[in-house]
């Protein structure tokens, strides 16, 4: 995700004199570091000082500018928060913040650099986007969309970190931001999931479809070595790629044409997707089954893989 | 609003001052006196408001407007347009930059009667989107990473622009205020001129009280990679000169330093420390913290009306 997005920056920023990266002391990965030789005078390092970082953003943009403030999640708005509330949001400048590592992407640095709330804390000030892409593919068409067509306000742009496969090849949708995106379509239940956890989703499509590869022989509706049954049901699967705005209509569509919905997130239970939707459920009359997947509303004191911390966080199921 | 306030301006085509330019500091004092006055006018219409703060930062404000700000040409009967920028980072103060914008015909009579009233477009702090006013602060520690970022936007696209910002000295206490004052001498911003409005009261106490380790302020700023100077804060004409005085040394772009490690002085970004008084004019005012919000009663703004007419 990384690169693609450096790739897709790099890209744009060729052709638009407009766009500018400002970083806070993070290695400028892939074609960034390229940008930063090609337009030095368009690449910002403030070092170790992330308010600065957003308010540079914001003076630039409020000359024409078109900045992407760029480091861990947690420096990107945590830190910073007040500036990104009041310089970006506040006076709506489109201003793109690149959070990298999303979730509990950095599972070996500690929970100090751990994002889980993010989406919950984006989401509470008014004007601020929220995309958070599935893979490479996504990450191309959402930075484009903030780089070309964003007008207003800023956007948090959550991305993973490297090696995220391709989910979206065959998608029903196209990418528009602001509008859920059938990656595949079914009849019974429905997953929607943002982000690299939309691979998880896939997965768990497969596997409650029964299909022979996932469940290595197994009959419909037998438990798998994961715990899951492979019930032969039809299922889709969603890329809420943009958490804010919601796409109202089109979850309130899916809650309604699904017997089973289930969200999953790694984000902490309160004020992610799962519980927006529920206030959608809520709201449309929903009549399916929902059930919402989130990462604890803990701080967990676990150290390895990034799956292993989605483990220790209760979703062994996943992985 | 007279001709003359837009066309008085004389630049070079580098955008910098002609240093032969008169100053007329009598027609300051007056204007000041009447900045004061308009502002205790408003003060009787709302239950609180920002007088002192405003009366510490009005010379500082007015020498930006009338003295150092370009303007388009303009049609005499609308607003005219500024070609540098002005942030009142201490927002607290925006009644100073208020009067001032009336007085310039950018908001009208009627925005200031309506100030911090419901149907009015003025609070007690600026707000982006209204006429004038280029950033919303108020937030101490905001406006220098602002203008920052506007300042370095102007050399990335080869504008002559200037950015004026005003900070308090409370906002020095913000670490993102010294965030900014590296960036900015970093970026080699000589685009950007601050002025500390240096009053030496936070809104509980004297800073040299509370919080004796600020000081001294011209070391530290110095030391961080602007050129500073200090001067008295209600002396137009000695900010004006120090103004004046870097505009001389940005026009000698190319004279060698004289340590080889030391940045040229051409490069750097410019702070005013200016020694002010807070709530200067009105002598029950100066120095007392209550008057950092209070609105002074009938009795008391007939007092202040008629020291000002002696005090400055």
């Amino acid at each position: 995700m990384r690169n693609t997005f450096a790739d897709t920056f790099y890209e744009l920023g060729k052709e638009d004199p407009r766009l500018a990266v400002v970083v806070a002391d993070i290695s400028p990965a892939g074609s960034i570091a390229k940008f930063r030789e090609d337009y030095p005078e368009r690449f910002i390092n403030t070092g170790v000082a992330e308010q600065i970082m957003i308010g540079i953003c914001a003076g630039m943009a409020l000359r024409g500018m078109r900045p992407f403030a760029y480091t861990i999640a947690t420096f990107t708005l945590y830190r910073p928060f007040e500036f990104v509330r009041n310089d970006l949001a506040y006076q709506g400048l489109p201003v793109t913040i690149v959070g990298i590592g999303g979730g509990v992407t950095y599972s070996t640095l500690g929970g100090t650099h751990h994002a889980m709330e993010d989406i919950a804390i984006a989401s509470a000030i008014p004007n601020m986007k929220v995309i958070a892409p599935c893979d490479p593919l996504e990450v191309k068409l959402a930075t484009t969309w903030c780089a070309k067509e964003n007008n207003s306000g800023p956007v948090y742009l959550r991305l993973g970190k490297a090696g995220e496969p391709i989910l979206t090849g065959e998608a029903i949708d196209p990418f528009q931001v602001g509008k859920i995106r059938y990656i595949k379509r079914g009849t019974d239940t429905c997953i929607i999931s943002y982000g690299p956890t939309v691979q998880k989703a896939l997965e768990l499509a497969s596997r409650l479809e029964g299909k022979k590869s996932e469940v290595e022989g197994k009959a419909n509706g037998e438990v798998d070595d994961k715990g899951t049954k492979g019930t032969g049901e039809s299922v889709s699967v969603i890329s809420c790629h943009t958490t804010k705005p919601l796409d109202v209509e089109g979850v309130a569509k899916a809650l309604h044409s699904h017997k089973r919905v289930i969200v999953l997130e790694e984000h902490v239970p309160h004020g992610g997707l799962g519980s927006r939707i529920k206030e959608v459920a809520w709201d449309c009359k929903a009549e399916c089954e929902l059930q919402t997947f989130s990462l604890r509303d803990e701080f967990i004191h676990v150290y390895g893989s990034h799956e292993e911390l989605l483990g220790a966080h209760g979703f062994d199921f996943l992985i | 609003m007279k001709s003359s306030n837009c066309s008085d301006k004389s630049f070079d085509s580098n955008g910098s001052f002609d240093s032969d330019r008169s100053f007329d500091l009598e027609v300051a004092r007056r204007r000041c006196v009447d900045y004061r006055r308009r502002i205790l006018e408003i003060s009787q219409t709302v239950t609180a408001l920002h007088v002192a703060p405003a009366f510490s930062c009005l010379e500082i404000t007015d020498l930006i407007y009338h003295e150092l700000m370009r303007f388009k040409q303009t049609d005499l009967h609308n607003s005219p347009e500024l070609s540098d920028t002005f942030l009142m980072s201490k927002g607290h103060g925006c009644l100073a930059q208020y009067v001032i914008l009336e007085k310039l015909n950018i908001l009208s009579k009627q925005d200031l009667s309506l100030y911090c009233k419901p149907g009015g477009q003025l609070g007690a702090h600026p707000d982006y989107g209204v006429p004038g006013i280029e950033a919303s602060t108020g937030s101490l520690g905001h406006g220098l990473g602002i203008a920052v970022g506007m300042a370095y936007a102007d050399k990335l696209m080869r504008s002559d622009r200037k950015t004026y910002v005003v900070l308090s000295d409370g906002e020095l206490q913000e670490g993102s205020t010294w965030e900014a004052i590296m960036m900015a001498a970093n970026l080699n911003l000589n685009n950007l001129i601050a002025f500390l409005d240096l009053n030496d009261f936070g809104g509980l106490a004297r800073m040299s009280e509370g919080h004796p380790a600020f000081y001294p302020v011209v070391e530290k700023l110095e030391s961080f990679g602007w050129e500073v100077a200090e001067v008295d804060g209600h002396n137009s004409q000695a900010m004006f000169e120090a103004v004046v005085n870097f505009e001389a040394g940005l026009n000698r772009k190319n004279e060698p330093s004289t340590k080889s490690s030391a940045k040229n002085s051409a490069e750097k970004p410019f702070f005013i420390v200016c020694n002010t008084i807070k709530g200067k004019g009105v002598s029950y005012m100066e120095h007392v913290p209550i008057w950092h919000y209070r609105s002074p009663n009938p009795t008391e703004y007939k007092q202040a009306l008629n020291e000002l007419e002696t005090s400055l």
